[in-house]
């Protein structure tokens, strides 16, 4: 048995580029903070909730396993103490907390930890999460409903619980971090049911105390929390209904401390420039890519060198400049922050004249027809139209199928009916920041069918073994070595060219003067949008 | 009288029904899959099928309707797909704030459309009256998020007379009653006037006035009186025009109402609740229309019921 408390899997890329932010937890508790937003709160139940509004309440309400440095991707232990994994690299045995309890008093155990994973797996709970525990023994019987439990999950004594894999899976770790993995308590789900998105109860540094629906809710210190010296803040309110113009005008009065759908596009040069706020303006990355994708099952986008003269032709820095500026130019699928991103790859650089010669050379000198299919709301069609233009400009007649979001996805999910798609506003998101994330659903064989997300229908069998190969990499010794192979997965991905890489989207988030804390706390990568627990206000410093 | 009552209100469930009908169709017109909505984008094909088996959406359509209209009989409405919570419940939370916000808005137009209607009366054909006849046509013209957007601009974020949405004292009322009553008071200075133009030539109004009686008092005892019965039997078609104007209004001012809740549900294609606020709406249109039949001979024996 090897031990390690702390897997080492996540970001060292990161780290290369910055020292990692050390957040400051020495801050001074009391006050509290009005955080606004456009939306209703959907659920606070960590098995369902999945959004970008309530994934990082759920992280305020619930622990799991595991969880990130704030402000950084680097994984560290949560509710587990320590963990060990077996040789064979199938095992993981997780030490849990002494002193840890939910917000109704009662002290967590292992029997919650296996609850809290039998109840995410059972189909009849619903979760949109379900499937990143496949890697867990007993869980095709417990998805398709032939058990009540899953077989691999044991409780060995109350403070220790036992995970066996079916397979060695690399990103396990990082599954124990995510929300879906939460640790809930059995009777109070039992006796809210449904409902207890609408009751949750966890063990995460605030409780949730008043949810007035389409009003407010109001998050309250937990007074018991195990992480000494958290929450900073003794309340947050979440107002909803706010549209974000509105919440931005209410935070310059001084009535709202932070914006949670961000500053209104159309408001961004204006508030940029305001001498008062520009300070108080946060910018961070995201693991997010904005892509288009070439379906390499129709013609002419089955030809390579087709797609290689396309990811030539398109002027992304041009389509930066259409939303104001706001995100980075991309070269390959992973954004920067992602282990396994490529920074020395040059890409595919800007060159119509190249682009129009290589055309040519595959037998379209004359150009060709085709559609590309975006999703209607601004400003997916006006990047739409950007990337018309930069077709045209190599001969190919692009006309843009500017459709509902659902009728892009089902478009993209069938063989042959998308022949390109913009991915604006339907772009992936990694849900934990590993390089794997971003391969399987949009880029690997099992996405390229129908009803899938890989609108490419791209699918390279060698590239599927080589990605189960690193992801069956385990010994957090070989973790430059696995990264080493997902980073020569995407550059094999970009020679093949099924995606134009487009940009990484960049996010701003604005605070008042009255809070304050690290700045990377309010662009967490992955406690999105802000990292909540680490808010401090300023009057009580 | 009871016949005739009897009449109108299986006409009102009768359109009601056709009401369930458009509304649960709207599940199939709308381009959302609810199934692949609840799944999420990690979701396997195999679990969206799984989803669509539990939801019932194999069925055929009439059963599916069935099934939709025995629960709305027992007032369910179904849950929100991605609210995760009861679609009654959510209505029921934001019912107040609408019916408070219609109250406001009534109040506004009344005080407002009639003290117009009175003037442009009175003054008829002068300057005055002219004024006001833009001003009122103006008032039923303009979009009313125009309309909002403006007041809030100019009380709220320039005078600071008024917070800047929201909801909870009488001053977050005063703007959102205003740029919903404004529409209505424009009308009802035009019926008004012209009303208050009849009654002003009525024998007994020339009766009261060669009795020598004061102006104020033929104004207020027998003029205004008269002239407003017929308007006070438009309020129940207002519910109507209210639910439209609802939606803008509830979102320009932060308004925590079912006008919100449905452009909000609009917005994320949330269809449940879209078909739930269509449906009280809808309720509520027929039954106001319901209420202007029945008060209107009451008010003015004049309309006969058939």
């Amino acid at each position: 048995m090897k031990k390690h408390v702390l897997a080492p899997v996540a970001l060292a890329v990161l780290g290369l580029a910055a020292p990692l932010p050390s957040i400051a937890d020495d801050a001074a508790n009391g006050g509290s903070m009005i955080v606004t937003y456009k939306d209703d709160v959907s659920t606070l139940d960590p098995a369902i909730g999945y959004d970008w509004q309530n994934w990082s309440m759920i992280k305020s309400l619930f622990d799991g396993l595991m969880d990130y440095k704030p402000g950084t991707t680097e994984l560290v232990s949560d509710l587990a103490e320590s963990h060990t994994l077996s040789d064979d690299g199938l095992t993981y045995t997780f030490t849990l907390r002494d002193g840890v309890t939910f917000h109704n008093g009662r002290a967590m155990t292992a029997e919650d930890v296996k609850y809290s994973l039998d109840r995410v797996t059972n189909p009849k709970t619903q979760s949109p999460g379900a499937g990143f525990f496949g890697s867990i023994a007993g869980y095709d019987a417990m998805s398709s409903g032939n058990a009540q439990t899953l077989s691999g999950v044991t409780v060995v004594d109350p403070k220790t619980i036992s995970i066996t894999l079916s397979r060695p899976d690399a990103t396990f770790l990082h599954v124990m971090a995510i929300n879906f993995s939460s640790v809930v308590p059995r009777e109070v789900v039992e006796e809210f049911g449904e409902d207890f998105g609408k009751h949750p109860v966890g063990t995460g540094a605030f409780e949730l105390t008043d949810w007035t629906l389409g009003q407010h809710l109001i998050f309250s210190r937990n007074e018991d929390y195990w992480k000494e010296g958290l929450p900073n803040l003794d309340q947050i309110t979440f107002e909803v209904g706010q549209e974000p113009v509105v919440a931005l005008l209410r935070l310059q009065q001084g009535e709202v401390d932070i914006p949670g759908d961000g500053i209104p596009p159309a408001k961004f040069v204006e508030v940029s420039n305001d001498d008062q706020f520009k300070d108080f303006i946060i910018e961070g990355g995201q693991l997010q890519t904005g892509y288009i994708t070439m379906n390499v099952k129709m013609p002419p986008f089955d030809n390579k060198a087709v797609r290689q003269a396309v990811n030539m032709a398109i002027n992304k820095e041009r389509i930066v400049r259409v939303i104001n500026g706001r995100a980075v130019v991309a070269n390959q699928p992973l954004p920067p922050t992602m282990p396994g991103y490529a920074p020395d790859y040059e890409g595919y650089a800007y060159d119509p004249d190249a682009a129009k010669a290589m055309l040519a050379e595959a037998g379209f000198a004359d150009g060709f027809e085709t559609e590309l299919y975006v999703y209607n709301t601004d400003p997916n069609p006006r990047i739409a139209q950007s990337i018309q233009q930069d077709l045209k400009a190599i001969g190919i007649n692009a006309s843009i199928k500017s459709l509902a979001q659902a009728n892009v996805i089902a478009a993209g999910g069938e063989s042959d009916q998308a022949p390109m798609i913009w991915s604006g506003g339907m772009a992936w998101i990694a849900d934990f920041p590993d390089p794997s994330n971003f391969y399987g659903p949009i880029l690997g064989c099992a996405g390229a069918v129908p009803g899938g997300w890989n609108w490419s229908w791209y699918c390279n069998e060698e590239l599927d073994a080589k990605a189960v190969a690193a992801d069956g990499m385990t010994d957090p010794s070989r973790t430059a070595e696995r990264e080493q192979m997902w980073r020569e997965i995407y550059l094999s991905i970009m020679e093949d060219a099924p995606w134009v890489p487009v940009f990484n989207e960049q996010r701003f988030t604005m605070r008042s003067p009255a809070v304050g804390g690290e700045d990377a706390i309010f662009v967490d990568p992955v406690h999105v949008p802000v990292n909540y627990d680490y808010v401090h206000s300023t009057a009580a410093q | 009288m009871s016949i005739h009552l009897l009449r109108r209100i299986l006409e009102s469930l009768l359109i009601l029904l056709g009401i369930s009908i458009v509304t649960f169709l709207l599940l199939y017109l709308l381009p959302a899959d609810p199934a692949r909505q609840i799944a999420g984008r990690s979701a396997t094909v195999q679990t969206v099928e799984n989803i669509r088996e539990q939801l019932g959406l194999n069925l055929p359509l009439y059963q599916q309707y069935w099934h939709y209209l025995s629960n709305l009989l027992q007032g369910d409405l179904g849950r929100s797909y991605l609210q995760k919570t009861e679609v009654s419940e959510l209505i029921a939370a934001r019912l107040p704030a609408t019916l408070l916000l219609m109250a406001g808005a009534i109040v506004c137009e009344l005080v407002i459309g009639l003290a117009l209607g009175v003037i442009s009366a009175l003054w008829r054909n002068s300057r005055t009256d002219r004024v006001l006849t833009v001003v009122s046509f103006t008032s039923v013209s303009a979009p009313q998020f125009v309309i909002g957007i403006l007041l809030l601009y100019v009380f709220a974020v320039k005078l600071h007379w008024a917070p800047i949405g929201g909801y909870g004292t009488f001053a977050h009322l005063v703007l959102p009653a205003l740029t919903l009553g404004i529409l209505g008071a424009g009308w009802y200075a035009r019926m008004m006037r012209s009303s208050m133009i009849d009654v002003l030539e009525k024998d007994y109004v020339r009766t009261a006035r060669s009795k020598g009686l004061s102006r104020s008092r033929i104004l207020f005892r027998h003029v205004i009186p008269n002239a407003i019965l017929p308007i006070i039997a438009m309020i129940g078609i207002d519910i109507g025009m209210f639910m439209s104007g609802i939606v803008v209004v509830e979102s320009v001012f932060s308004w925590p109402g079912i006008g919100q809740l449905a452009w909000q549900a609009i917005q994320r294609v949330d269809i449940p609740i879209i078909m739930g606020v269509t449906l009280v709406s809808a309720c509520a249109i027929v039954i106001g229309n319901l209420l202007a039949d029945l008060v209107a001979p009451l008010v003015d024996p004049r309309i006969r019921v058939r």
